[in-house]
């Protein structure tokens, strides 16, 4: 089966970023981008799906500027087989991108989309539920391990207080969660070979989908300083402090 | 506080001063584009962040274990190292024909950069695998050899070491004293080799050490020195391991610093012998070294570059964070971080202009190396081997130098606490200390500048590079503002001193007095690496300033390249005169000194 696998080019997580002067965002001009981490889990699974034998091919589609493919050769050299950019200078906000993937599943037709559960830079949370929706799909979110046979996926989901497994016919919407698995390091001399692989760009308007907005953004601000701790004198104005002040006792 | 590889700059650098797309003319590098290299440096740059740098301070406190003649290495340096074999990182600038990915030198820098600033004694290894294979490929013409060994050395099965060093012979190598005796197809060598990086240890499956030793019938001297490969487990034909080979490892040294990285003394033949091979032709020993010298001189001089800008980065980030004082002028009584003190400011700039010096050095030395091997015009061949000829004692002497100094900077950066170990600023001090000693000391590398480089040469190498520099410094002309006038006048007064430097030490040898050039030797090879690193600097501002007209790229990144170059040249090159006058002045004190008045 083909599996389709969404990355998204985000802020690096090593950057520490600042909110714009005017408020409106954070400033992103020139700062070190990188592939999602929760993709790169995304991407890791369906290699492990092909390398168990589950996977025939796996495509990797990317939403954005032109320059997400940097992000794509990555996931080329990874171990993914072919790449689609769908290029585009516009904001995409999570419903956009879902209909966007629904268009390029239904090109595609695989029988799993992977995706991170949500992306570092919005932390959304939204568009593999949206699309597993849109397309009328089952679908698997905060996956912590992925088996399939036959038809069906066992998805150990994680959930508050604990794990959830259920059983899901495919085609089925993954979203992947931290402890999925551990992405591989990049073999040197398949960074030179993803160079090699297909990779296709089309546009929002190739796909027939318009970008719509239905998120307007109000204000951007930095979260608030921590205030330095005090050092209380005995535990009774511990006591004192936790029941008056804090207001948890 | 963890490392970030510096890819920007590195990328700068590749593709604007050293010039990448020249490479990318010679057929095997057509592949090797500026989008491939950015991708190899920000994978590279993954892996050290993740693997070597979180295990180089715990590297430095535990050390290697020595125990039975066998070593074993600190925790996580197994794992690391499998993992990097794994990732394919051994291969990097190895023959693709016995499975390496033959990057060319410009770019196995970088990624050899990456490496030694997240863990320089981590790196060691590879990095002298490197010179085994070499050696092995340029000399070895036995093909059981190559096809057997080679590939297990690129895929990082099997490691490398270089046993050039015995008690009496480290500078001078002419006084080696191990012994090879053939028998039948092969030899048995006796000896004592010690200062054997990596030359014993538990991260692969057998070491395969280049041992330097004499014939029998060896003449006296330089001439009397062959090279043989000596396997620490004989290799079957198949590639599968035999018996233990006589070669033992019978201690390890205690360091100032690369405390992970064991530094072996090996007994070859304490018992019937260590069975090895010639590699090459008898007697060609040292020429075998001398053609890979400057490979290695390279590698170690850019050691200098990579714990500079480690400890840079960690300096950096501790004087965003130390709060302690109030900005000068300020009336507010507001505590600030210390990089709001000027002087502060004064160190993390010669921090961040020196090292980025340093690199535009070596790697446009790096390049030089392609073009002298790739090159298809004779002539053009020629220059470029010329060049890199005169510069690699530079980038060897000046870069590692300079490491020393700027890493006891990112100390003092640290105030109290760099002097303790806990923040690590004390260990890039320590480390950065090695490089200016071992592949040759400073004063060995100052020689071969001002005697073959220089003197011999009469000065027709550093001419040709002279007219380089003025076609910068006409660059530097057509730029209008204050920040270039400062670094053309800083350009132009230190080409100057060079230039005067240079005729005094032609002069030395054209009237046979070598004792005075080398007496100014090593303040020659100072005042060479201001210059040449002042050049690549004006270099790199003309381009930010044309990138910042066409509004390309990152602004900040180019705007700071101009402050940087601009301290470079009140800073570095003002200090050319100086060295000027002690070059051409300062032997005769020097030599008038004699050793009862001491
Ligand atoms: C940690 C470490 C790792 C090493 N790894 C290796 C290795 O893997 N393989 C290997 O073979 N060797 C290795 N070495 C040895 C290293 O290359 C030598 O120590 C180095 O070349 C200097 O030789 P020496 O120690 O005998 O010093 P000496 O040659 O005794 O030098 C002492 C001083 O005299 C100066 N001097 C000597 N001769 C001259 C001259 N002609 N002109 C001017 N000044 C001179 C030197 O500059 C130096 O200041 C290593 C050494 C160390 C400490």
């Amino acid at each position: 089966m083909k599996i389709l696998v969404a990355v998204k080019r985000v802020v690096d997580y090593n950057v520490k970023v600042r909110v714009k002067s005017d408020g409106s965002d954070v400033d992103i001009a020139n700062v070190k981008m990188s592939m999602n981490p929760f993709d790169e889990i995304a991407v890791e699974e369906a290699i492990r799906l092909q390398e168990a034998g589950i996977a025939t091919e796996i495509i990797l589609v990317s939403l954005g500027v032109k320059a997400c493919q940097d992000i794509l050769r990555t996931g080329l050299a990874m171990g993914g087989d072919r790449a689609i950019l769908v290029e585009t200078d516009e904001e995409i906000q999570p419903l956009s991108a879902a209909k966007l993937l629904k268009a390029v599943v239904e090109k595609e037709q695989p029988k799993m989309v992977i995706l991170g559960k949500q992306a570092i830079d919005d932390d959304a949370n939204q568009t593999g539920q949206m699309l597993a929706a849109l397309l009328g799909w089952g679908q698997a979110t905060f996956a912590s391990k992925v088996t399939v046979a036959g038809e069906q996926a066992t998805v150990i989901r994680e959930i508050d207080g604990g794990l959830e497994t259920i059983a899901v016919k495919l085609p089925v919407v993954v979203t992947a969660d931290l402890r999925l698995n551990e992405p591989r390091y990049v073999k040197l001399p398949n960074i030179m070979k993803a160079k090699k692989k297909p990779l296709d760009v089309l546009t929002p308007a190739d796909l027939g989908v318009n970008l719509t907005k239905n998120l307007v953004t109000l204000k951007v601000q930095e979260p608030p300083v921590r205030k330095a701790g005090v050092k209380v004198a005995d535990v009774q104005s511990l006591v004192d402090k936790l029941k008056n002040e804090a207001k948890v006792i | 506080m963890s490392y970030h590889a510096p890819t920007q700059d590195m990328l700068f650098v590749i593709n604007e001063l050293a010039g990448l797309s020249e490479l990318n003319a010679f057929e095997e590098y057509a592949e090797i584009t500026p989008d491939v290299v950015e991708s190899i440096l920000e994978e590279a740059g993954k892996f050290a962040t993740d693997i070597l740098d979180p295990i180089n301070h715990s590297g430095d406190k535990e050390g290697n274990q020595f125990a039975n003649n066998a070593v074993t290495t600190a925790t996580g340096f197994k794992e690391a190292y499998a993992q990097f074999a794994e990732a394919g990182w051994t291969g990097v600038a190895s023959s693709p024909d016995y499975g390496g990915q033959g990057l060319p030198s410009l770019v196995s820098t970088a990624v050899a950069e990456i490496w030694k600033s997240a863990n320089m004694a981590f790196s060691l290894c590879p990095m002298l695998t490197q010179g085994a294979i070499e050696a092995l490929m340029h000399h070895c013409s036995d093909e059981s050899i190559r096809s057997v060994y080679l590939p297990k050395m690129i895929e990082g099965t099997w490691t490398g070491t270089m046993n050039l060093t015995e008690p009496s012979a480290g500078s001078d190598l002419s006084a080696v004293r191990s012994k090879a005796v053939p028998e039948g197809d092969h030899y048995r060598l006796y000896g004592q080799k010690i200062f054997i990086t990596w030359g014993e240890h538990d991260v692969a499956e057998n070491i395969i050490h280049l041992v330097l030793a004499r014939l029998p019938d060896a003449p006296e001297g330089v001439k009397g020195i062959s090279l043989f490969v000596v396997p620490k487990f004989l290799v079957n034909a198949d590639g599968s391991l035999g018996a233990r080979n006589d070669a033992y490892c019978v201690s390890i040294e205690h360091k100032l610093g690369i405390n992970a990285s064991p530094t072996a003394v090996i007994a070859f033949g304490d018992n019937e012998g260590a069975l090895g091979y010639m590699v090459g032709e008898p007697n060609q020993g040292l020429k075998y070294m001398f053609t890979m010298m400057n490979h290695a001189r390279l590698a170690v001089g850019l050691e200098g570059v990579a714990i500079s800008e480690r400890a840079y980065q960690r300096a950096l980030a501790y004087a965003k964070d130390r709060i302690q004082g109030v900005e000068i002028g300020s009336r507010t009584g507001q505590k600030v971080a210390i990089i709001k003190h000027p002087d502060v400011r004064r160190m993390l700039l010669t921090m961040k202009s020196v090292t980025e010096a340093t690199r535009a050095v070596a790697y446009y030395g790096a390049a030089l190396l392609d073009k002298a091997g790739h090159e298809p015009d004779d002539a053009v061949r020629a220059e470029a081997q010329s060049q890199v000829d005169l510069l690699i004692p530079v980038v060897k002497g000046w870069c590692t130098e300079m490491g020393v100094e700027l890493t006891s900077l990112g100390i003092q950066v640290h105030g109290g606490m760099g002097y303790i170990e806990e923040t690590g600023a004390a260990q890039h001090f320590r480390d950065a200390r090695i490089a200016t000693i071992y592949e040759g000391t400073t004063g060995i590398q100052a020689n071969d500048l001002v005697g073959r480089k220089v003197g011999l040469d009469k000065g027709v190498a550093a001419q040709a590079l002279f007219v380089k520099i003025k076609a910068t410094l006409a660059d530097l002309e057509t730029v209008h503002g204050d920040d270039f006038a400062v670094i053309r006048q800083g350009l132009s007064t230190g080409l100057e001193a060079l230039t005067t430097a240079t005729a005094w030490i032609v002069q030395q040898y054209a009237e046979k007095n070598p004792q005075a050039a080398n007496a100014s030797s090593v303040a020659y090879l100072r005042l060479f690496g201001y210059v040449v690193g002042g050049w690549q600097m004006a270099r790199a501002a003309f381009i930010a300033q044309q990138k910042l007209q066409q509004s390309s790229g990152n602004h900040a990144f180019f705007e700071a390249k101009i402050i940087s170059t601009r301290f470079y040249a009140d800073y570095m090159l003002s200090q050319a005169a100086g060295l000027s006058h002690a070059v051409t002045q300062g032997s005769v004190a020097i030599l008038a000194m004699s050793d009862e008045l001491f």
